[in-house]
């Protein structure tokens, strides 16, 4: 009898275009070529039935999961039994998935060994994911509290005629005095001057 | 220094999560001791998952859910209780304006009378039929929710056969709107504020109410980990006071507006306030332009509205077997009886004074009129909780009522 051919068809569904290409990069980089990406569940039976996927990885924040579920149970689209990955998967390998934001579907009688490097590059590539946005947000709010900082000073020299080194020493100094961060005076301080400007400015 | 037990609520964008959200808002969870913590979730599939894992004690979810999930019947199953009940009522019927305008042919009016819409659905159905044209869709929610079942019910009822006259889709509420507009699907079932979305945006036409059709029936309820609940007894009779004092704040007219405002929010449901108004008090815009008013649209506390009944339990079963997802079999009626916990929801709110049905069960549709009923504490009126074609679902001659039943 003929083996099965040995790659395996996975869907990634994810309405996250740049967090799908990671995952994509990812399972590409294992071998796997059988790949399809689609990041709108619009006509979804019939990719499905088109693909035919073994495995179909989906991301916890997409609100279709339900539609998803009771298709794989009912639909005529579906040839194959599909059934959720915790048939397969230990208690660790779930909360590891629901952590990283990930579900993944199986087609019936797929061994676990051939399911489970599938899932876990696509916790990790989730969490890397994640990561990299968290570094961003970080980024962008540095940037933010720069730009704040930058203001703050430019106020006070116009205002009270300090040189740059002076107006950073003397929000230093607020700060320090109100053990809060040099941004959050920064703000305060153009929240202040901004009510205390005449109304034409702006 | 004492530290609060904090307690983890998963809950959707919908307005019947006022109870739970007020809870935490309003301060009813803190007044009992307890940190409240509420999570949004996407999906009931979500709230399903998290819940196995332990990142949720406690969710807002569809009545039938719990059953379904002590059933089996739902991956990720972990044995589940429902200790309280989150109201009563408050989905509808929404149909495209291309469909209302063919039912109106028919004879429906905007007077979202079930029967009278129901008339005027079969015939359009019957006319599609015979020109080969291709069935209506329908979306429902979740297979495991009170819209599918009551949907189902009312087609039924009405003479069109809800598994081969019109195909029943799953769609997430907030997408139904725009799933109407594009032609996806032609009628939908969901809860507000996603009827009063269509209304208002002019997507669609309310053709009738879940109040309506089986009126003051049950909807969603707070489902709890069974572990969880052995394991934290007091916590759980905390949190059971909490919503049942909440439920009362939520359903004082004069505090609409402010509810409203708070489910609004974008950390909450993020759609406009005087959405969550329609359905809050009950005054619902067609889509034809006017306002109707419902009785009973949305009952958060006065008719035991919060009581886990072990009658609604038993009637989602019903449907359940009805309608081909669970075999019926004496052990699995049990587990849905034993699923539902008023006795825990009695002896949590026996302190509070308001009133406690006595019964564990009731015969559901036998109430034609406001009914003054057994209970403890406070006096407690039931009713009317018609079905809209008259029948009568009796929790003790379930065998009969499941025989009865046309699949």
């Amino acid at each position: 009898m003929p083996a099965r051919p040995t790659t395996l068809s996975i869907l990634v569904i994810d309405e996250n275009r740049l967090r799908a290409s990671v995952i994509e990069a990812g399972l590409r980089e294992a071998g796997h070529d059988n790949l399809t990406i689609i990041h709108d569940v619009t006509g979804i039976a019939r990719r499905i039935a088109e693909v035919e996927p073994d495995v179909i990885i989906i991301s916890l924040e997409n609100p279709n999961r339900d539609m998803l579920e009771n298709m794989f149970q009912l639909s005529r689209a579906v040839q194959r039994p599909i059934a959720m990955f915790v048939d397969r998967s230990d208690q660790a390998e779930i909360e590891a998935a629901v952590e990283a934001g990930v579900s993944a579907y199986v087609v019936d009688g797929l061994k676990r060994e051939r399911v489970k490097p599938i899932l876990d590059m696509a916790i990790s590539r989730f969490n890397a994911f994640s990561r990299m946005a968290r570094e961003l947000q970080d980024a962008r709010s540095e940037l933010e509290n720069r730009k704040l900082i930058d203001r703050a000073k430019g106020i006070l020299m116009a205002t009270r005629g300090l040189s740059e080194a002076d107006a950073y020493g003397l929000l230093r100094k607020t700060a320090m005095n109100q053990n809060r961060k040099i941004s959050e005076i920064a703000e305060s301080l153009i929240t202040a001057s901004g009510l205390l400007a005449p109304p034409e400015d702006e | 220094m004492s530290t609060k037990p904090q307690i983890v609520a998963g809950f959707m964008p919908l307005l019947d999560s006022a109870l739970l959200v007020a809870a935490k808002e309003k301060g009813f969870a803190e007044a009992e001791g307890l940190d409240l913590v509420l999570v949004r979730e996407t999906s009931w599939a979500n709230i399903r998952d998290r819940m196995a894992v332990g990142h949720f004690q406690v969710a807002h979810v569809l009545a039938p859910m719990p059953i379904a999930s002590n059933l089996g019947l739902t991956p990720l199953a972990v044995p589940t209780i429902a200790p309280i009940a989150l109201g009563l009522g408050g989905n509808a019927v929404t149909v495209s304006n291309e469909l209302w305008a063919r039912m109106v042919e028919y004879g429906a009016a905007a007077d979202f009378d079930p029967d009278r819409a129901g008339r005027a659905l079969k015939e359009v159905v019957a006319a599609r039929a015979a020109r080969s044209d291709p069935p209506l869709r329908f979306a429902v929610v979740h297979p495991y929710s009170g819209h599918n079942y009551e949907l189902r019910y009312w087609l039924a009822a009405c003479g069109i056969d809800p598994a081969r006259a019109v195909d029943i889709v799953i769609v997430p509420p907030p997408l139904m709107a725009d799933a109407l507009a594009s032609g996806a699907i032609d009628g939908y079932c969901v809860g507000e504020p996603w009827n009063t979305a269509a209304a208002l945006l002019g997507r669609g036409h309310i053709a009738t109410v879940k109040a309506a059709i089986w009126r003051s029936s049950p909807e969603k309820v707070l489902s709890a980990a069974a572990k969880w609940a052995q394991d934290n007894p007091k916590a759980l009779a905390s949190l059971l006071r909490a919503l049942c004092r909440s439920a009362q704040w939520c359903a004082q007219p004069a505090n609409r507006e402010e509810l409203a405002r708070i489910l609004a929010d974008k950390t909450c449901i993020a759609r406009p306030a005087e959405w969550m108004l329609r359905g809050l008090s009950g005054e619902l815009d067609t889509g034809g332009g006017d306002r109707r008013h419902v009785e009973d649209f949305f009952v958060p506390f006065a008719k035991a509205a919060t009581f886990p009944w072990k009658s609604h339990a038993l009637w989602f079963y019903s449907q359940m077997v009805r309608w081909g997802q669970v075999q019926h079999t004496a052990e699995n009626a049990t587990i849905a009886r034993e699923t539902y916990r008023p006795d825990l929801y009695r002896a949590a709110l026996k302190p509070l004074g308001t009133a406690l049905p006595v019964a564990n069960a009731k015969v559901e549709g036998a109430l034609r009129l406001a009914t003054p009923v057994g209970s403890a504490g406070a006096s407690l009126t039931l009713g009317p909780d018609g079905f809209f074609d008259g029948g009568l679902f009796d929790p003790d001659q379930l065998d009969a009522y499941i025989a009865s039943q046309k699949p």
